[in-house]
């Protein structure tokens, strides 16, 4: 084991020394990520500029056990990026070549630190398909989405990054180099590692490589907008579309304290006096994509929808995106601090689950919006506030404890898609139980013997005692 | 040892605008600077981390922070594009003089800024001086494009500069008070950049101005906007310049005034009005009415005049028409909101025909002293510019700020490319000349 000085040298020697940072400016601004959690600086942060190198970063630090923590955009909003004490940073934003396109079998082969939305343009240049569009698309890593398990506004239709993912390759905690999965459609020669690596958020393996699957474009899709004046009518309608076999790509939902906060920001001409929204939008073939618009207005009109509008053109289409978009920025306007939640239900349990989020909220006396992918039953709500108002920020607390517990009630989740990390790891046993925690422990220890992979994250810090 | 309790205290002013920023790192999506680095350091939300830093006392020295926060080009995509609306352009700058107040100023800048700039009679001399004999240091790189590069090895030895004019606008034009056929009337603020380097610019305005009616007051001996001293922290050097040309211009009876240069125009709108200091009420009142009457030479044209063009005269319409490509600078288009303009400008010019290069408002990296300081990050940047330019297979780019211009004829004339770099109201006063007969000065 080197002295951390000797250690130092080593990275630089083995990374380059325009590689490696450690002037107190540059830990500090790898203290953090877009979750609302304490921050903490590394020792070091490195940016491995080939896969060769990243790996030797990997086994560097297992030699010497010095966590590590690898930061792609570091966007997530579970505190999975922010490091240890004593710990390195591993950035992979150098690794960012698109390797392989292949049109022919439909896959793709990426580096870790691929743009999300670079990806997708590039694959749709191809004129294939790569469904997963996190909010965060424009600067988040695939390697980010992969070990987040990364959904988007597509999900309902087109699944999760993890639908997508055929291989992996991924350097184990000592470096070593792990091939898993392949570049065909069956694959069953051994574990199942990529499925376990999926969402792993860096606490099992370092990816090196992606292998992503692609899809053919849809020929046409169409957008409208519907308005409802209660919100159980419209998470019924959500219900009632889906029973006429019909799937969406996108299935939104905005409420109205969101409604009006994007109405207050864009002027798009909302209507502020909804009680919720339905933004929704069909695709596939034109004739079957008119079909479907079709049936979708009937039933939203069915349902009690006091008005729909169907984009007649692409600008159409993109106004009433724009109005979802702008939802995030619309609401974080209104106070300094976002606490952006994840809680989600069984699609059936959506109004039950937005009735409480409004009880939470006038309980403890906060400012939430909600909105999101009602067609998974994956909400938003979005906590209000001011971080440095103590008092206040003891409620939210309070609230976001309140939120989890009825989620898991109504036979829900923790999160649907923002992960675990070091936000939520808290109240993971509530929903898994102890024995899943206890298993998922013990591959853990096996995996990483000297735990320095992400530690802490999603199983808490106790990894090695059972 | 440096007191970062005071230094907290005083970057502490900037806490209500510092946690408007939720971290969502969406920034890093169009910051120039952090594409061709990769660091955080370089990006709005790790600039606004590290300040969030100074307040929590976290470092042992201010000198980290303020190096990196000088590392940006205050092209404000980063604030353009933030959710959270973030005013990130004006924290950077309040944040640099609030350092600079803490650490003192650079000695050369203090030369610059308060020795010439704040003192236009002398800068302007020194420079007319420095034009006569420039061609002993300079050697022609381009003749095409007009730039030159150093003919003795000095740290600016391998850049294609454009060199000083023979004359300056201001020595050609002095004093200019004249009424136009329109009854509207604009002043003019010419901007070191177009004075000294690109006078054509300068005498297009006027032609543009003539020809539709315009009158037009350009008072002699004017000052630069002063936004080199305030990206530099300098708010005393600043201050003295807002004043002296509020003063220059208050002598003058107009209804707008225009300026060619985008990055004059948002620093007049937007800058003076916030930083010009510690001013009385009257002068706070002059100065905001000035800002507000501001305005880019190509909006003037296209919202307030009739935009006299050669084909509304019904001239020249067989001729052949070459490719014109048009480049977004920040400060027009980021800043102020003006892209239309400036491409119906082009679109007045029969021989042209407008091509849009890809990404046409991504930055060209040249920042101002951003430049001289960062030189090679600043045409990493310039050379995407570059290569964009050159895959739209124009024969022509065209922009609206004198800034942007000499960054990318450094980068075309470095990679040996002959395609012409003009501003947008050249291109427009050019089919005057020909078309309408118009005599420029
Ligand atoms: C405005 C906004 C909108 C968002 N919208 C969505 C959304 O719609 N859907 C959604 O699912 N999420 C969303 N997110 C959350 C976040 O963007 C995603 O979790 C994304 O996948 C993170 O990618 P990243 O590159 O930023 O990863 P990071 O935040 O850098 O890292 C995330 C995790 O992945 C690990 N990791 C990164 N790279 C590797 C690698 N190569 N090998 C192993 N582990 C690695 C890290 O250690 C960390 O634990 C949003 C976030 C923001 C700020
Ligand atoms: S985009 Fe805005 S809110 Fe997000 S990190 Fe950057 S500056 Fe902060
Ligand atoms: S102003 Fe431009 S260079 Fe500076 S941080 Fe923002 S985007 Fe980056």
């Amino acid at each position: 084991m080197s002295t951390r000085n000797g250690l130092l040298k080593e990275f630089e020697r083995v990374l380059g020394r325009d590689n490696v940072f450690y002037e107190e400016t540059d830990l500090h601004a790898y203290s953090y990520d877009a979750a609302v959690v304490e921050s903490c600086p590394p020792w070091l942060v490195v940016r491995p500029q080939s896969s060769e190198a990243l790996g030797k970063a990997v086994h560097l630090c297992n030699e010497n056990s010095v966590p590590l923590t690898v930061r792609g955009a570091g966007t997530n909003l579970s505190g999975g990026t922010i490091p240890k004490p004593g710990g390195i940073v591993i950035l992979t934003n150098a690794l960012d070549k698109i390797l392989e396109i292949n049109e022919e079998d439909l896959y793709a082969v990426v580096q870790p630190g691929v743009i999300t939305a670079k990806f997708a343009a590039a694959v749709e240049a191809a004129g294939l398909f790569y469904p997963p569009d996190p909010g965060s698309q424009a600067v988040s890593t695939l390697g980010g989405n992969v070990a987040e398990n990364a959904g988007g506004l597509r999900g309902l239709r087109y699944g999760v990054t993890r639908d997508y993912v055929m291989g992996l390759e991924f350097f184990d905690s000592n470096g070593e180099l792990v091939k898993a999965g392949a570049r065909t459609v069956k694959c069953v020669t051994g574990y199942n590692l990529g499925g376990l690596l999926v969402g792993s958020e860096g606490t099992l393996g370092v990816f090196s490589r992606i292998i992503l699957k692609l899809i053919p474009m849809p020929v046409a899709k169409k957008a409208m907008m519907a308005v409802f004046p209660e919100v159980s009518m419209a998470s019924e309608t959500v219900s009632a579309i889906i029973s006429n076999k019909i799937v969406p790509v996108t299935l939104e939902f905005m409420d109205n304290f969101t409604i009006r906060a994007v109405e207050e920001f864009s002027r798009a001409g909302l209507p502020v006096e909804a009680a919720a929204m339905l933004l929704i939008e069909v695709d596939g073939h034109p004739a079957q994509v008119e079909e479907d618009a079709a049936k979708v207005e009937s039933i939203c009109r069915r349902m009690g929808a006091t008005r729909i509008h169907a984009a007649q053109d692409a600008r159409e289409r993109d106004k009433v995106w724009e109005a979802r978009r702008s939802a995030l920025s619309a609401l974080s306007r209104l106070r300094p601090t976002t606490v952006l939640e994840d809680a989600t239900v069984p699609r059936s349990k959506v109004p039950a689950m937005i009735r409480c989020i409004e009880e939470i909220a006038r309980k403890f006396d906060l400012s939430i919006g909600t909105f999101g992918h009602a067609g998974d039953g994956n909400l938003h709500p979005t906590i209000l506030t001011d971080r440095r108002d103590t008092g206040e920020w003891l409620r939210v607390e309070k609230a976001i404890d309140e939120i989890f517990e009825k989620a898991l009630e109504l036979g829900g989740t923790l999160s649907g898609e923002h992960g675990i990390g070091t936000s939520k790891s808290k109240y993971l046993e509530k929903e898994t139980g102890r024995a899943a925690i206890v298993y998922s422990r013990r591959i853990k220890a096996a995996l990483d013997p000297k735990n320095i992979l992400n530690p802490g994250k999603i199983i808490g810090e106790r990894v090695c005692t059972i | 040892m440096h007191d970062m309790k005071k230094l907290a205290a005083l970057v502490k002013e900037l806490e209500e605008q510092l946690v408007v920023c939720m971290r969502c790192g969406m920034c890093q999506a169009v910051c120039p600077v952090y594409t061709e680095t990769g660091r955080e350091a370089d990006v709005a939300r790790g600039k606004l981390a590290l300040l969030d830093g100074l307040i929590q006392q976290i470092f042992k020295e201010p000198g980290g922070v303020h190096e990196r926060l000088m590392r940006c080009l205050l092209c404000g995509s980063c604030a353009a594009n933030c959710p959270s609306g973030v005013k990130v352009l004006d924290i950077f700058l309040k944040a640099r003089a609030i350092l600079v107040g803490y650490t003192g100023l650079h000695p050369a800048n203090k030369i610059i800024f308060r020795g010439m700039l704040s003192h236009p009679r002398v800068f302007n001399s020194l420079v007319r001086a420095a034009g006569m004999f420039q061609g002993v240091f300079l050697k022609s790189a381009d003749e095409f494009l007009g730039t030159s590069c150093g003919r003795f090895s000095f740290p600016l030895a391998h850049r294609h500069l454009k060199a000083f004019a023979p004359a300056s606008f201001n020595t050609t034009i002095g004093r200019l008070n004249i009424n136009g056929g329109s009854g509207l009337k604009a002043g003019f603020f010419v901007g070191c950049l177009i004075d000294k380097i690109y006078p054509n610019i300068g005498h297009a305005v006027l032609s543009s101005l003539k020809a539709n009616g315009v009158g037009v007051f350009v008072p002699d001996e004017q000052g630069c906007c002063g936004i080199p001293a305030l990206s530099s922290g300098d708010l005393l050097a600043f201050g003295k310049m807002v004043r002296y040309n509020l003063d220059l211009f208050s002598a003058g009876d107009f209804d707008f005034l225009v300026t060619a240069c985008a990055t004059c125009t948002s620093t007049i709108k937007k800058l003076w009005p916030m930083f010009a200091g510690d001013l009385s009420e009257a002068e706070k009142t002059r100065i905001n009415e000035l800002a507000e009457k501001t305005m880019d030479i190509s909006q003037f044209l296209v919202e307030k005049t009739g935009l006299v063009t050669a084909a509304s005269d019904g001239k020249n319409f067989d001729r052949e028409k070459a490719l014109i490509s048009y480049h977004d600078p920040c400060h027009l288009k980021k800043s102020l909101g003006i892209e239309a303009q400036p491409r119906m400008l082009l679109g007045a010019n029969s021989g042209y025909v407008l091509k849009e290069m890809s990404e046409a408002d991504r930055c060209c990296g040249c920042g101002g002293s951003f430049n001289l300081k960062y030189y090679e990050i600043s045409a990493s940047i310039g050379r995407r510019k570059r290569d964009s330019i050159l895959q739209s297979g124009c024969s022509t780019v065209a922009t609206s700020c004198p800034a942007c211009m000499l960054q990318i004829s450094d980068m075309l004339s470095q990679a040996g490319e002959h395609i012409r770099v003009k501003h947008a109201v050249e291109i427009y006063a050019d089919s005057l000349e020909r078309d309408l007969d118009v005599d420029t000065h």
